[in-house]
């Protein structure tokens, strides 16, 4: 992922050593016609992606192969990976997906353009994953080789598969004594079902095998077919935006030719664009005078929003547009709902305008006006899954500033309704009158673990907490167990990858599918103080799951709401029943017992600070609220 | 009971206050300023004198004169007697004015009695703290119960105008009717003022130490409140009123005029180290330490360390502060002087409240804290700033 950001795109001097197949003409051609240059040149574009499970050195094979491409030295890149702290890094994972184009001088003699699809490594951004690999001929399959193969892997194996990729596995971090490249070499076969005799041995932090797997990519990836003088057709697998240029479409040409000047359309907003620059990723944006079919790079054509350069979207020309636009394209589906409100109401507009600026950067994210009684104006807000959820808290607390309370995230539920039929609620607040609703339903989905079998009893404990059903395993190879199991979303996005983690001391893997919409038994769980229904509070849940919640969200609240002069009663309810309860008990006691001349300005000094403090409560009837039990509650689930 | 007419202070005279630092052993709860260095007694009157001569410009009439500490007793006589006289000199004192002199059991001596007597000082208040042994030895005190008990039998029997001790309740394993014993104890004397002072853990104390080792548990909240009803309950019955959180007079013109001072914003000049002035508006405060103040003096450096300007609203927070911990109470809508809204008619609703809970008590003029509410003053305050 190291290479995978756009620190890249920042503050590094122009490379000297750049030498794109681009740039020359091809010697052996005879005939030397404009196309047939361009078709030999296509010969020797490798676009390829690398599959591996966080932490199995993606980032670090990528820098290697940077390096020994020679289009960044050693100190320019570390420089680099040592300026950049951001919440990728820190996670360890590749959030957005990104490219670079790599000029290779392969043992055959010849000069080759290996384009690297990076790709995230996250279970919510598996169809982000999907089409960077549609814009790949081949990947490389990096299992590191003390821990075998682990579940995301598989998931974007099969994606791949499916696209008909060449599949080269390579096992790294062969250096380590806990290596078991023979073990490794074995689930190939047995679990992946993929020839393990082309497997390359690596190790990136050592610089082991990284020539060898250069050369595997341009051997046994072949090079990318297209027509040049079909209508253009081109993939977009990504895009980023840029404060001066607009969204940048990051795209694989399919067919066709594009350049500054042309106008474009994109097929699924049927917008018109006219290009401003195109080019290809080095270790910043290098212009081009074109690209055309086979090649991966960038267009800029003043696209405001990332919203209209939707991954997946077909790029073609306005006056000359291709037949049909690109197979497999969706838009993106928020799975997870929350509402995010500022800790002080002041900060309202700020947020707007924080929100305005992130959703550029980000097209998965949605957001809508929002308000509750207790924390005032905000946004109801769409998210992949929680850890994109997370990754956008954290973006906007860091880079926009903001303090931010966000509510019990939520799945999308479906209510069958008398008179109305199916409703679909991602919002408490919009949770419908409960005497009115036939039926409830909930999203499925079904997960694939895959651990080894000494944890399969706690597994499968876990998975039955959270509702599991339908649990189903076989062992691939002796030793390690494959899982599979319907559980309803919900029960994912709090912290069930967390726990899985904690249970099977790390050895779990998780990657999950969305399968469909269940019968369920849903209620409503509100949280009361002192009588006052706290709506930020409330969230529907499982009735299984309500009282335990309820009592969570109560005690939370026991410890974050100071004393008052009277009792202050907290209480969980469904309906008018209540399931759970705390009672915070009034002051009896509390006055300085000595207060003379000396005493004074101590005092006050801390009467001060509380009343700084009152800014950020909130009054909830009688009961002084501060914003910090909100945060406290509404994170408990997660703790 | 006086309601709305004794919400005034009885007088708008600044007080003047000399903190005497000196202890011969530092007790285990006490964070005032003190030091065990005796032997600079001599030094230290003679600064406080020089740093009176500071304010002799000071034109104004003076009304009350508190000598407190650390240990006022335990200034020599002959060093009492230059410092009393001294500052008598330099201060225009009205000649009904309240003088005060805080005294350890140990040292209180016929011979201090008619010394001081002579000197003026007409309020003797005994810090007695407990007739209770034990009690007394964990505090660190160096008396005993009897000291205590013969200091008030031969302060009333040299004829002190206004007698007073300090009691202090809340002590970890201190038992509720050893605590009734102790108030009939000080009874017995009918002294004019009673201060009953629930122990504190101040940060920097060997006591605060302890509660932090976990060595000793403090009392509970509502065991706290026990104690403190009780004292209310039980003066109340025979007689005082309760004028402050832990102030108690027989009657009303036995309460202490120079601390009513600093509950009312009146100006107050403060002489020694540690020791804080106020002049309406602006407050400053001494070095703490007295080698610190000794040195300022002896190089002709002033010793104040720091001051503050009271704002509007510094003033307002200090105002809710002293009146919901007070007699004086709070008004609606504006106090004198200056226009400050201490509570709103916005307030209105929840003052009602507290009043019908039984927290305060509604006056002419506005609300005063009942017992219940003198408990609970810093809450309230935090409700109202």
């Amino acid at each position: 992922m190291v290479f995978g950001t756009s620190r890249l795109f920042f503050g590094i001097e122009k490379e000297k050593n750049r030498f794109l197949i681009r740039d020359v003409h091809d010697s052996e051609d005879p005939s030397n016609s404009f196309n047939g240059t361009l078709v030999n040149a296509m010969k020797r574009i490798r676009n390829f992606s690398i599959i591996a499970h966080i932490d199995h050195g993606k980032s670090t094979l990528a820098d290697r192969m940077i390096q020994l491409t020679g289009i960044a030295d050693e100190r320019t890149f570390r420089d680099q990976i040592l300026d950049s702290m951001d919440i990728e890094r820190e996670r360890g994972i590749t959030i957005k997906s990104q490219a670079i184009t790599l000029p290779y001088q392969s043992k055959d003699g010849k000069q080759y353009e290996l384009n690297l699809i990076d790709t995230p490594g996250h279970v919510d951004f598996s169809y982000e994953v999907s089409r960077a690999l549609a814009s790949c001929e081949g990947v490389l399959l990096l299992i590191d080789a003390s821990q075998g193969v682990e579940a995301q892997t598989l998931g974007n194996l099969y994606l791949a598969l499916e696209l008909d990729l060449v599949v080269i596995p390579v096992i790294n971090k062969i250096d380590l004594p806990s290596a078991q490249p023979e073990r490794v070499m074995e689930e190939i076969e047995m679990e992946l079902g993929l020839d393990s005799t082309g497997a390359i041995l690596c190790s990136a932090k050592e610089g082991i095998g990284v020539e060898d797997i250069l050369e595997a990519i341009v051997s046994r990836i072949p090079a990318p077919k297209g027509d040049p003088d079909k209508p253009l057709s081109a993939l977009i697998f990504d895009a980023q935006y840029d404060a001066f240029r607009g969204s940048i479409i990051h795209a694989r040409i399919m067919d066709g030719e594009i350049k500054a000047g042309d106008t474009i359309r994109l097929l699924s907003t049927k917008k018109n664009f006219r290009v401003e620059e195109v080019g290809v990723f080095q270790l910043n944006r290098e212009p081009a005078k074109n690209l055309t079919a086979g090649e991966v790079g960038y267009i800029i054509a003043g696209i405001k929003s990332v919203r209209d350069t939707r991954t997946g979207d077909t790029v073609t020309m306005a006056e000359r547009p291709c037949a049909k636009p690109l197979p497999g394209f969706r838009e993106a589906k928020p799975m997870v709902f929350s509402s995010i409100y500022p800790v002080a109401s002041d900060d309202y507009q700020d947020l707007s305008d924080a929100l305005e600026k992130y959703q550029l950067n980000d097209a998965a994210f949605t957001y809508q006006k929002d308000s509750s009684v207790a924390l005032g104006l905000g946004y109801r807000c769409g998210f992949l899954g929680l850890l994109h959820l997370e990754v956008v808290q954290e973006r906007l607390e860091r880079e926009f500033n903001q303090s931010l309370i966000m509510t019990f995230p939520s799945v999308r539920y479906r209510f069958r309704v008398k008179s109305q039929g199916l409703l679909t609620v991602d919002n408490p607040a919009l949770y419908p009158d409960p005497v009115d609703i036939e039926e409830s339903f909930e999203p499925f989905i079904k997960a694939t673990i895959l651990m080894p079998e000494r944890y399969m009893g706690v597994v499968m404990t876990l998975c039955r907490e959270r509702r599991g059903v339908n649990l189903r395993h076989h062992y691939p190879v002796p030793g390690r167990i494959e899982f599979t199991v319907d559980l309803p979303l919900a029960e994912v996005i709090y912290d069930f990858y967390d726990k899985l983690k904690t249970v099977t001391q790390g050895y779990g893997s998780f990657d999950y599918e969305l399968l469909d919409y269940r019968s369920s038994d849903l209620v409503k769980v509100d949280i009361l103080v002192n009588g006052e229904r706290v709506d930020a509070l409330s969230h529907i849940v499982h009735r299984d799951r309500a009282r335990l919640r309820a009592k969570q969200a109560c005690d939370k609240l026991k410890e974050e709401i100071p004393r008052h002069m009277f009792k202050v009663a907290i209480q969980g309810s469904i309906g008018g029943q209540v399931i759970a309860r705390s009672t915070i008990s009034p002051f009896r006691k509390d006055v300085t017992a000595k207060c003379y001349g000396g005493d004074v300005t101590r005092k006050r000094k801390l009467l001060e600070k509380q009343k700084a403090g009152k800014k950020r409560m909130k009054m909830i009837g009688q009961v002084v609220v501060p914003q910090s039990a909100f945060v406290s509650v509404l994170k408990s689930d997660r703790d | 009971m006086d309601k709305a007419k004794g919400i005034e202070p009885c007088s708008e005279l600044p007080g003047l206050y000399v903190h005497v630092p000196f202890c011969r052993k530092k007790c285990i709860y006490c964070d005032f300023a003190s030091t065990t260095q005796l032997g600079r007694m001599t030094e230290y009157v003679e600064a406080v004198l020089r740093e009176a001569d500071a304010y002799s410009e000071l034109r104004a009439r003076w009304d009350s004169l508190y000598l407190g500490g650390g240990t006022a007793s335990l200034l020599p006589i002959p060093l009492l007697e230059r410092l009393l006289s001294g500052l008598l000199k330099r201060f225009s004192f009205l000649s009904d004015s309240e003088i005060t002199l805080e005294a350890n059991p140990c040292d209180v001596s016929v011979d201090l009695l008619q010394a001081s007597k002579e000197l003026g000082v007409n309020r003797f208040i005994v810090g007695v703290q407990s007739f209770q042994d034990p009690l007394l030895g964990f505090l660190g005190r160096r008396h005993d119960g009897t000291a205590g008990f013969n200091a008030l039998k031969l302060a009333r029997k040299a004829g002190v105008e206004q007698l007073g001790l300090d009691l202090i309740f809340a002590v970890p394993g201190q038992d509720l009717d050893r605590w009734r014993e102790d108030l009939d104890t000080a009874l017995e004397f009918q002294p004019e003022h009673i201060s009953c002072y629930q122990l504190t853990y101040e940060p920097g104390t060997r006591l605060y130490a302890l509660k932090e080792k976990e060595r000793l548990r403090p009392l509970s909240e509502s065991d706290a409140f026990s104690f403190f009803w009780e004292t209310g309950e039980r003066l109340a019955k025979v007689g005082y009123e309760q004028y402050e959180v832990s102030n108690f007079a027989r009657e009303a013109r036995f309460r202490s005029r120079h601390n009513e001072k600093y509950w009312s914003h009146i100006p107050y000049l403060g002489l020694g180290p540690s020791a804080h002035s106020f002049d309406g508006r602006n407050r400053h405060w001494n070095y703490r330490h007295l080698n610190r103040y000794l040195d300022r003096i002896s190089n002709g450096e002033s010793p104040v360390e720091g001051s503050e300007i009271l704002d509007r609203e510094a003033l307002r927070l200090e105002r809710l502060f002293f009146g919901f911990r007070t007699h004086f109470g709070l008004r609606l809508g504006t106090l004198e002087p200056g226009p400050i809204t201490c509570l709103s008619g916005n307030d209105e609703q929840l003052l009602n409240q507290l009043a019908n809970d039984g927290f305060l008590v509604r006056t002419e003029t506005g609300y005063r804290s009942s017992r219940r509410g003198l408990a609970v003053a810093d809450a309230l305050t935090a409700m109202f700033a």
